[in-house]
């Protein structure tokens, strides 16, 4: 009895996955035959994203129909895994034609051949911020249609209560004001006032903070020679930096409870919050033209904010490269880069584009973050040891974060990334 | 077969000890027969999907390959090894930090497991019930439960304000997951309540095994509930025992999850195991080779303690 | 406290009966204490399930995370299914894991089985790989994995022929046939039928049993414990696997449910909708364990003596 059904169970299942798997290969089997369009495998990180997606249908709708050459057909995938996604593609030789990336990463890949330099006209790239167009060894390897900026928001009503002046690109805070004003606003009440976003992991802590350090006059790596992080991440501008980060956190200025997002500001339980451009229309809705968007502090070097966000490359093992070509060229449209604008609230990635857009032109509300991105966006380092810095960096900075030694800290952060550079030959610097 | 030939058979001669003999054999050779085609469909697939892949990473372990690279990997000899023992401090914290937590852990669950089995093991109405919501965090995903469990080590998170209420103020609760000293106390905490239902299920089933009749001749012993639990019970239990400390040590030795989620190794290594820091340098650092040198002394030191833990638990016939 | 409460038929006397409601009360007064210990997060998703992120996020300051008050509404179950194709990706769940468990069981008992109890050629090889690759952290091998079934020829069907290709991407099979197998499990179940007495085969092979006979009829039925143990260890795992699918399975149709699971961690995690969908996809997993719980405990109780 129970082995029969034992043996049900499983011939039902197995029954039931052939079945299923048959109906996904038919569905799938249909394009790839024959001698009409040639299909072009293209992949995104957006799978769960809607609005995003969207915009990409309605781009490959109609660059399908705008000529009968090729046909786009897209797979999209989670964030959190995407990356473990390529890899893997490329360790099985199964890379799509088109694929999207994190700006940081492109070095990497292009390093490691995963894709190709890009070559589209310099009329599109040219016309790019610069950090929506990601380079290794001067080539062009990948662009984007967007650029994130994170920014301080504050309620004007608070810092006016507070008697605490409102900074502008010109003139930012120095960071002794902005340690004053974080002083004045925890004797107001506020428990931790600044929301740093120190909850997060992973890739947040390099975008959030390095351009604190680089603020500071310090870096993630001499971007001179690319070859050695010594006298960048440890010399002592780094160690002030990294100091003052360590007693924000002592002093209570600042705290790593609390949850991803920008709830705690909305709730007005944090008076300040270091936090992207993708926060700014739930706080908008939240508090409306009480809402400021500030420059973050000058350290001493003058306000920096990372660059560099998600990018379009192509594989070199693409065997339809100039269709790919032709559909990016088609795709870096301004009424599409204002779409994506709009639907994700991202800076538009041309002058364009920013018109078009909802948010972003002159006079919309967040339009400060067009300015503070020109003035002041600095991306990663483009080489291909990122992931080994962004790694060991977000190791140090919580370690120093809970309260060890900034210098030994940072020199034994410093070694770990030299030996790692060394051991790899210098990644091609 | 030897009684085929019936009635024509005039004496029967002593066969026995040659009949004993040829079917000892006959018995032999389906013993080996039979061992090897019951073994084959397990050992072919894990041939396949465990030790061709293991083989490939154990190869990179001596090699300073990457997991994206252009260059081919270079032969390191035991370069890797010689890096983890000497050069590198956190590997060895990763070792020590597994440790800690398998010797906290292993008894503790165990005995937590045996408990909460005991209870739910009674003939009472909505045992079942019991049954179930102590299996709840078993089945839960870990991810929600250990970003659940994150709030609640905040500063001013339930657990500190549950503690400040309980003692009226005079105890203080901790930065729980930033404080090098308790953040490895807290994530066993959650560990333990996370997967101790699962081994309450083991003990339980192993509770079951116990024929009720040793009980009732207990009692009319005169035997209290301890003593039935002494002398019944706990023999009883032996085999389900081994069970459980093994399945309890494997898995701890193997800690990952609620380290990725909650702590990332931190504060300042306190919290940094073995599996994590392999991932962390094989995976996300990209360095393919070195990770799978920690894997491989991951192995070894899994080896061992499986084989000192089969030594100490063999049937003493 | 820990206390064993067994069946009796006689009469119980005054005192005993005494005796026992009171540890009868102290029994229901501990496990309720546990339950409540091991409820909350089940009671904090649920709960969560029902409010809008701002609120979840300000409610987990406080008791309220555990209440349900507020603006409570069933918007996140319905984001969900505009979010994730649930139902196909549950479909796909319980097929993986079906086949992954049952033949597991299957494949594995029946290794352990010959480790513990037969003598052949070759068990103390098998034996000793078991036993050193009992944990593999899959990141470790994940890699080597890819490139490995990437290359396994397979069955393909176009129009109704069947004929071979080579490449495993992309398949159920892909998630399924690399996890039969288990170290883990096959060394659970030699352990225990170690502690199987031997005599109970002797006794049967006089009787003329074979050897799977004896597999099926005797050890199997003794081995309950064994069985649930393995059960569940395999099914978890099963269950919440993401990593390799996403590796090997680019099409979504293919995709099982935690893989879902990432699709709400955006920039911002869309909280509401996590939790929604963790209760969703936790439901199935404990209608498996009630059911599977009363199979297994009460058969293996009457199933009687050990040893």
């Amino acid at each position: 009895m129970k082995r029969r059904s034992l043996v049900t169970i499983v011939s039902v299942s197995a029954a039931s996955a052939l079945a299923l798997s048959a109906c996904g290969q038919a569905g799938q089997g249909d394009g790839g035959s024959g001698d009409g369009p040639q299909e072009l495998t293209m992949w995104t990180h957006s799978a769960g994203n809607p609005a995003e997606l969207e915009v990409y249908t309605k781009i490959i709708d109609d660059f399908n129909a705008s000529q009968d050459q090729y046909t786009v057909v897209t797979e999209s995938f989670p964030q959190g895994a995407y990356n473990d996604a390529i890899v893997a593609a490329a360790a099985a030789g199964d890379l799509p034609c088109l694929l999207d990336m994190d700006g940081p990463i492109v070095p990497n890949w292009a390093w490691a051949e995963y894709i190709q330099p890009l070559e589209l006209p310099t009329s599109i790239t040219d016309n790019l911020l610069p950090t929506a167009v990601g380079t290794y060894q001067d080539e062009i390897y990948a662009a984007g249609y967007w650029d994130a900026a994170l920014s301080i928001f504050a309620r004007k009503s608070v810092l006016d209560a507070n008697a605490i002046r409102i900074p502008t690109i010109d003139e930012p805070w120095t960071i002794e004001e902005f340690d004053a004003a974080l002083a004045t606003l925890k004797a107001a009440g506020y428990e931790t006032p600044l929301d740093i976003g120190a909850e997060d992991k992973g890739e947040w802590w390099s975008y959030a903070y390095s351009p604190m350090l680089q603020s500071a006059g310090g870096d993630l790596i001499d971007r001179e020679t690319m070859l050695t992080a010594d006298g960048a991440l440890n010399g002592p501008e780094a160690v002030e930096f990294f100091t003052w980060f360590q007693d924000s956190f002592a002093n209570g200025y600042t705290s790593n409870s609390g949850t991803i997002g920008n709830q705690e500001f909305n709730d007005d339980v944090v008076a300040l919050s270091y936090t992207g451009v993708w926060n700014a229309m739930g706080s908008l809705e939240a508090i409306g033209d009480d809402l400021l968007i500030l420059p973050p502090p000058d350290f001493g070097d003058g306000p920096k904010i990372g660059g560099g966000s998600w990018q379009w490359g192509i594989s070199s093992s693409c065997d339809a490269v100039d269709g790919a070509r032709e559909y990016l060229e088609f795709s870096f449209q301004d009424k599409y880069i204002a779409e994506f604008s709009d639907k994700q609230v991202v800076i538009p990635a041309t002058a364009a584009a920013e018109e078009l857009s909802a948010n972003f032109g002159e006079g919309d509300p967040l339009r400060p973050f067009v300015e503070l991105s020109q003035a002041y966006a600095l991306a990663r380092p483009a080489t291909p040891a990122y992931p080994v810095i962004s790694s060991t960096f977000e190791k140090a900075a919580k370690d120093i974060m809970s309260g060890s030694d900034v210098q030994s800290t940072l020199d034994g952060a410093v070694q770990e990334i030299d030996t790692n550079i060394t051991s790899n030959d210098g990644y091609g610097f | 077969m030897a009684s085929s030939t019936t009635s024509v058979a005039p004496a029967r001669p002593p066969a026995t000890p040659d009949l004993a003999r040829r079917r000892s054999s006959a018995g032999a050779r389906g013993e080996r027969r039979s061992g090897l085609a019951m073994a084959a469909p397990a050992a072919i697939l894990l041939g396949l999907f465990l030790i061709v892949p293991v083989l490939l990473a154990f190869g990179l372990s001596f090699t300073n390959a990457r997991l994206i690279s252009p260059n081919p990997p270079r032969f390191v000899g035991l370069d890797n090894f010689i890096r983890a023992f000497t050069q590198d401090p956190v590997f060895l914290r990763s070792v020590l930090n597994t440790f800690l937590f398998a010797i906290v852990v292993v008894p503790v669950q165990a005995g937590l497991g045996l408990l909460l089995a005991v209870l739910v093991n009674q003939k009472l109405r909505g045992v079942t019930f019991f049954r179930i919501v102590y299996f709840i965090p078993v089945v839960t995903s870990i991810v929600v439960v250990s970003i659940l469990w994150k709030f609640m080590y905040q500063p001013t998170g339930l657990i500190n304000s549950f503690i400040d209420t309980m003692t009226f103020g005079v105890l203080q609760g901790a930065d729980w997951l930033n404080n090098p000293r308790t953040a490895l106390p807290a994530i066993i905490v959650l560990s333990i309540w996370q997967a101790v239902g699962f081994h309450m299920l083991i003990w339980l089933s192993g509770l079951q095994t116990i024929p009720g009749e040793l009980y009732e001749a207990a009692r009319m012993d005169g035997a209290d509930a301890w003593a039935q639990f002494k002398n019944v019970t706990w023999p009883g239990l032996r085999s389900t025992m081994i069970f459980v400390l093994v399945t309890i040590t494997i898995s701890a030795l193997g800690l990952f999850v609620q380290i990725d989620v909650m702590t990332q190794g931190g504060p300042q290594n306190s919290t940094t195991t073995i599996v994590y820091h392999a991932v962390r340098k094989g995976y996300r650092e990209q360095e393919t080779g070195y990770g799978a040198a920690i894997s491989l002394i991951f192995f070894v030191l899994v080896l061992v303690i499986a084989l000192v833990q089969r030594f100490v638990t063999r049937e003493k016939d | 406290m820990a206390t064993i409460t067994a069946p009796s038929s006689r009469q119980l006397d005054r005192t005993e009966r005494q005796q026992r409601r009171r540890r009868n009360v102290w029994s229901y007064l501990a496990m309720a204490l546990f339950a409540v210990i091991f409820l909350f997060p089940m009671v904090f998703m649920f709960i969560s399930s029902l409010k809008p992120d701002a609120q979840i996020l300000s409610d987990v300051r406080s008791l309220n995370a555990f209440l349900p008050v507020g603006d409570l509404s069933l918007d996140n179950y319905r984001d969900v299914f505009d979010r994730v194709p649930v139902a196909r990706f549950m479909i796909n769940s319980v097929l993986i894991t079906t086949l992954i468990v049952v033949l597991g069981l299957v494949v594995n008992s029946m290794c352990g089985f010959a480790l513990s109890r037969l003598e052949w050629k070759g068990r103390g090889a098998v034996l000793a790989v078991v036993i050193a690759t009992l944990i593999v952290p899959f990141e470790t091998i994940a890699i080597p994995m890819v490139y490995w079934v990437s290359k396994l020829p397979t069955l393909v069907f176009e129009g109704g022929v069947p004929k071979y290709d080579f490449g495993w991407l992309n398949t159920y099979q892909v998630q399924i046939i690399p996890f039969i197998a288990n170290a883990f499990s096959i060394f659970l179940f030699t352990q225990y039928f170690s502690t199987i007495p031997k005599s109970l085969d002797e006794a049967a092979r006089i009787d003329g049993a074979g050897w799977f006979t004896i597999y099926r009829k005797i050890v199997v039925p003794l081995a309950g414990p064994a069985f649930a143990t393995v059960a569940i260890l395999t099914f978890l795992p099963a269950w919440n696997s993401y990593l390799w699918p996403l590796m090997v399975v680019q099409e979504e149709n293919l995709r099982p449910v935690m893989v879902g699971m990432q699709y709400f961690f955006q920039l911002n995690p869309a909280w509401g909708e996590v939790m929604a969908y963790t209760t969703l996809i936790t439901l199935p997993v404990l209608i498996v364990f009630l059911s599977f719980q009363r199979a297994f405990v009460s058969s293996v109780a009457a199933s009687g003596v050990k040893g």
